[in-house]
């Protein structure tokens, strides 16, 4: 006699799930690996859905509510679609020093949002980083994934309006 | 691989090396890369094509970030086989290749060159450093050919894991991330513990504003951590190691996965490594932006896939830790020592440093500083020297103010404290901690009530919610702080503030809530006149005398209270 284990089915056709089903079966379904399982579904998907929580939950074993504990714990992972572009400006100590700040209201003048927004037409997400470890050429920003840094004002809005 | 066989790589390697005349490093270390460093190692490698005689290669941090992006060129004597004389650009760009490649054979560009003689390089004295900037980071052949993993194989094939302990002992490092406890006690007490499943994990997850170090050492020289870790599992008696990561750092995590594969396949990790009975291998785990779990508790069950709340010790991990089982969790800097002190014993570490500090220690100069970038000094090293000397003051003729150290952990310490030396008790003992190497230097522009309100927002979101005087205590101290800043206060708010402090730094579960108030506190203590002024019942508050009468006496409060 064989033991199987009923696997959930994914909640859509979407060939994405193949990863999310790679990396749990990576990890040997193992509860432990519950960060691991939500960082590739938002590497794939972008955020974390009631779709994908309930899916990653009734795969591992675990709670729905532990899921959704964990999701929302931790800074890093959305809950909420973001826009097409994303920009990190960071705020750590020595960013602020150098005035993270004015970087911050200069967005908001120009595009309108704040930390943690998206614009409405949802192309840009301002996000904001606790220190991106880039000190030494503050203030700096990440957009798409790039960092940026010695910026002024100007320039990020400039270096955003490039990729928008 | 015998003792022998890594000789035999390490020399071959070396042997390849001097092949080439002329060694051009790019800084691809995170602050350069942003600087466009990709394009110009892209430029470099154009210009030279396939002349054999010069080799090029993207590198870790130079340190000097501010100058980047750095190259360095490296080019042997024509009299002699082995001298070498080096030369550093800097501000390079992608169109500077072709000048660059062209005055190999002949003069420098004058232009582009940075002296190495300056305090910045020559005051510095480089040990977990050591490699950074200068070896290729994704290739362990270039560790191995500066003596990399030596130590571990020398341990593995003629050391007991008590005589690795005993060196590690012997050298009296301290935990690098903060705290200072001695490693040497820390692994023991693993050691004792009953044998068994025991894990080691590095802690990586450096969440200070304003740090950087780790991330350095993980971008230029990841095999001399993994290494570290070994030699941790052998002394302690653990045979898995999990390197927690913080996933705001891309570049060290594709870097350590590229060294846990490189060092697997060379038999230096995974199964019997060295052909002996030790077998120890390594899992990255991932954070997801959690200030909280840099704590080792709140670490650990992050690693177990929770939310990373802290709970109460005792127990110590050393006893039930990661899975319930013994656990050593160490530092990326400490452990990034181990390698050297095993390879040149721990009396050689000793005898830098101070009596109660010993070895060197990275920090990462930023703020309102002219070198920002990233140092590795003796301890012992008054700040002044750092700051003036080595970090070049402040820039744009503006006056300092105070330098913060810990992150939100620690303080500001003002210029009348400038010439003490750092090392962990002389820096607790002004107020502020040694934490893990942030040095933020801050000019007169800075309002330090504002300063204080950052942090305290700070650990106001980070706060994990567990225990009632962080969670609910910071949040006050942040309104207070926020009221005084806007103008709004009245003494009486500022003695709430005061009792406040005390309250949440005597009752929180774990260190972010009991070191919570450390930057208020030290702002109170040297720049109380900055939150007297704000506030709305008390005139212009006096002169710098009664001001330092009151820092006196807030300073004996402080010595009582502990």
């Amino acid at each position: 006699m064989t033991l199987t284990v009923q696997r959930p089915k994914p909640p859509s056709e979407d060939k994405r799930w193949k990863m999310i089903d790679v990396a749990m079966r990576r990890q040997g379904y193992s509860p432990h690996a519950l960060i691991e399982v939500l960082h590739a579904v938002q590497n794939a998907f972008g955020y974390l859905d009631d779709d994908s929580m309930t899916y990653v939950a009734e795969s591992l074993g675990l709670p729905l509510s532990k899921v959704y504990g964990v999701a929302t714990f931790y800074h890093l992972f959305a809950l909420k679609p973001q826009g097409e572009h994303t920009c990190v400006v960071c705020t750590g100590t020595a960013c602020y020093i150098k005035g993270a700040g004015d970087l911050v209201d200069g967005i908001k003048q120009r595009f309108g949002v704040r930390l943690g927004e998206t614009t409405e037409d949802k192309k840009l997400s301002i996000l904001s980083a606790r220190c991106i470890g880039a000190c030494s050429i503050a203030p700096a920003a990440v957009i798409d994934g790039k960092v940026h840094g010695h910026l002024s004002v100007d320039e990020l809005l400039a270096r955003i309006e490039k990729v928008v | 691989m015998h003792l022998d066989e890594l000789a035999d790589f390490a020399a071959e390697v070396r042997k390849e090396q001097q092949e080439s005349k002329h060694c051009i490093r790019v800084c691809m270390a995170a602050g350069c890369q942003s600087s466009g460093a990709a394009a110009v190692l892209d430029g470099l490698k154009g210009q030279v094509d396939d002349d054999a005689n010069v080799h090029v290669k993207g590198v870790g941090c130079m340190g000097l970030c501010a100058a980047g992006p750095l190259v360095e060129i490296e080019s042997l004597e024509a009299s002699s086989k082995t001298a070498s004389s080096k030369t550093l650009y800097q501000k390079v760009t992608a169109d500077d290749a072709e000048a660059i490649v062209d005055s190999l054979d002949a003069e420098p560009v004058e232009r582009l060159r940075c002296s190495t003689d300056i305090p910045f390089f020559a005051w510095q004295k480089k040990v977990v450093l050591e490699n950074s900037g200068i070896i290729d980071p994704e290739e362990i052949k270039e560790y191995i050919a500066a003596d990399g993993y030596l130590g571990l194989v020398t341990a593995l094939t003629e050391l007991t894991p008590a005589d690795v302990l005993r060196e590690i002992k012997a050298s009296g490092l301290r935990g690098r991330g903060g705290g200072g406890y001695l490693t040497g006690l820390k692994w023991s007490t693993v050691a004792k513990m009953p044998p068994g499943q025991k894990y080691v994990i590095c802690n990586s997850d450096e969440g200070d504003p304003g740090a950087f170090m780790d991330r350095a050492v993980l971008e230029s020289d990841p095999h001399r951590v993994l290494e570290g870790m070994v030699l941790a599992g052998y002394a302690v008696g653990a045979d898995h190691g999990f390197v927690y990561i913080r996933a705001e750092y891309p570049l060290a995590i594709e870097r350590l996965k590229k060294a846990i594969q490189q060092a697997t396949r060379q038999g230096l990790l995974g199964k019997n490594i060295c052909e002996t009975r030790l077998s120890f291998d390594i899992e990255i785990r991932l954070g997801a932006g959690a200030f909280v779990c840099g704590e080792e508790t709140a670490l650990m069950a992050s690693i177990e896939g929770s939310r990373g709340q802290p709970r109460p010790r005792p127990p110590y991990p050393a006893a039930y830790g990661l899975f319930g089982q013994p656990t050593l969790i160490n530092n990326v800097e400490t452990l990034a020592n181990v390698p050297s002190i095993i390879r040149h014993g721990g009396d050689w570490f000793a005898a830098m440093g101070t009596e109660r500090s010993k070895g060197t220690k990275v920090f990462a100069l930023a703020g309102r500083i002219q070198n920002t970038g990233l140092i590795e000094v003796p301890m012992g090293i008054t700040l002044r020297d750092i700051i003036e000397t080595i970090g070049g003051g402040v820039p744009d003729g503006k006056t300092f103010k105070a330098v913060q150290t810990g992150g939100p952990s620690g303080g500001c310490i003002p210029e009348q404290f400038l010439d003490l030396p750092v090392d962990y008790d002389t820096l607790r003992d002004v107020g502020s901690i040694m934490g893990s190497g942030g040095m933020i230097v801050m000019d007169q522009s800075s309002s330090m009530v504002e300063v204080a309100r950052y942090f305290m927002e700070f650990c106001m979101d980070e706060s994990c919610g567990k225990c009632v005087p962080c969670r609910a205590g910071t949040d006050q101290m942040y309104h207070l702080l926020d009221k005084i800043v806007k103008e709004k206060a009245t003494s009486r708010d500022l003695a709430l503030l005061e009792e406040l402090c005390d309250m949440v730094s005597a009752t929180s579960l774990c260190g972010l809530g009991q070191t919570a108030p450390n930057p208020v506190l030290s702002t109170l203590r040297y720049f109380r006149q900055e939150y007297e002024e704000k506030l709305q019942d008390l005139a212009v508050a006096g002169s710098g005398q009664a001001d330092l009468a009151r820092a006196d006496s807030s300073a004996s409060e402080t010595e009582e209270t502990k």
